[in-house]
């Protein structure tokens, strides 16, 4: 895993998903318990370069980071 | 390849009660990032607006104090001036640090206080409904301008960082930023952290006001919010550095 999520926190406000660079970001069929569906990141697509974390104003995201 | 961790800073990772979309929440990460980096997360006071901005209250977890309705600036003033070596941030929205904070606001940056202000300019009281505001556009319909604001009646949007920079010689750094993309984003952080370090060093007043969406109030998705800012804001409220640091007169 590239970026590690915190589903609850998700308001489903879509910019992750707008910003994404690879189509990574889709939304959980299941809802949080604030009602949200919250954003789920396809590993496969994702290249860990951050944009979902610079744009999300809720702090779902953690990008883990890696050495070379 | 090599990847950067990217979190959220603890003194705000935090749920916070905004509405999807607000912009609010980018900002006050960023605020906490710049302090981050620059060392400064353990020296750091907030004079916190009421508004939305009051979110801030339950959010961080660091010294700050929640003011009456637009009196941050003088608060501020008084905290930096028993602390001047504490980093005072005063966080704002547009109905408190323009409408009804004006005489603070503007009164602080007179005096050339060694304060840096953030102003969330969402171009309408959000808290309480979406009411008019200083910075309302020209048209646009809010709850207590149905008929859309009629400049010839109310005045103009107010453009306050580039008076703070054209008629505050003192004033050490003013700028707008907003939060459309992760670009804009970007060099926001940088301006909140030019202005921080002018206050670590003393230099004057610094400001950074930011374009930041109320998807609710305008009525908009998220992601519309973002485009509403991008077309008609930003050719009114342009983005930049109104003054730089070294610019001021001492
Ligand atoms: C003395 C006083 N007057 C009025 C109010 C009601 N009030 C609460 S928030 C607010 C406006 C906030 O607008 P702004 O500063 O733009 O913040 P936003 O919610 O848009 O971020 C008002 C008028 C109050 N709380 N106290
Ligand atoms: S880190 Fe980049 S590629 Fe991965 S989900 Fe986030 S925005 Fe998409
Ligand atoms: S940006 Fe954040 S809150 Fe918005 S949909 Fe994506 S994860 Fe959820
Ligand atoms: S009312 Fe507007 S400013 Fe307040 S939290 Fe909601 S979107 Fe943000
Ligand atoms: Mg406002």
């Amino acid at each position: 895993m590239k970026v590690e999520t915190k589903p609850a926190r998700c308001k489903e406000c879509g910019l992750c998903k707008a910003n994404c660079p690879k189509g990574a970001i889709s939304f959980s069929e299941h809802t949080n318990a604030a009602g949200y569906h919250p954003a789920v990141i396809n590993d496969e697509l994702c290249i860990a370069c951050g944009i979902c974390y610079t744009v999300c104003p809720d702090g779902v995201f953690h990008v883990l980071g890696k050495e070379a | 390849m090599a990847t950067k961790e990217r979190k959220v800073p603890a003194l705000v990772d935090k749920p916070m009660d905004f509405c999807p979309g607000c912009g609010h929440g980018v900002v006050s990460r960023l605020i906490m990032e710049a302090l981050e980096e620059l060392d400064q997360l353990d020296n750091i006071i907030f004079p916190i607006g009421v508004g939305c901005s009051s979110n801030l209250g339950a959010g961080l977890e660091c010294d700050r104090l929640h003011c009456c309705h637009g009196r941050a600036g003088a608060v501020a003033t008084g905290m930096k001036r028993v602390n001047p070596d504490v980093l005072v941030v005063s966080y704002q929205g547009d109905g408190d640090a323009y409408n009804i904070g004006i005489a603070e606001t503007f009164n602080a940056a007179y005096r050339n206080e060694d304060i840096t202000v953030i102003v969330i300019n969402n171009t309408n009281f959000g808290m309480t409904g979406g009411q008019m505001s200083l910075t309302t556009m020209e048209g646009q319909k809010t709850s207590t301008s149905v008929h859309g604001r009629d400049c010839s009646i109310t005045g103009y949007p107010i453009r306050f960082p580039e008076m703070v920079a054209r008629e505050f010689p003192g004033a050490a750094y003013a700028a707008r930023g907003t939060v459309t993309s992760p670009a804009q984003i970007n060099k926001l952080k940088q301006y909140i952290k030019n202005a921080l370090e002018a206050q670590m060093n003393h230099e004057g007043y610094s400001i950074v006001e930011v374009l930041s969406p109320c998807p609710v109030n305008w009525g908009m998705t998220p992601i519309k919010a973002m485009e509403r800012i991008e077309k008609e804001l930003i050719p009114y409220y342009p983005i930049g550095e109104f003054k730089k640091r070294g610019e001021n007169q001492k």
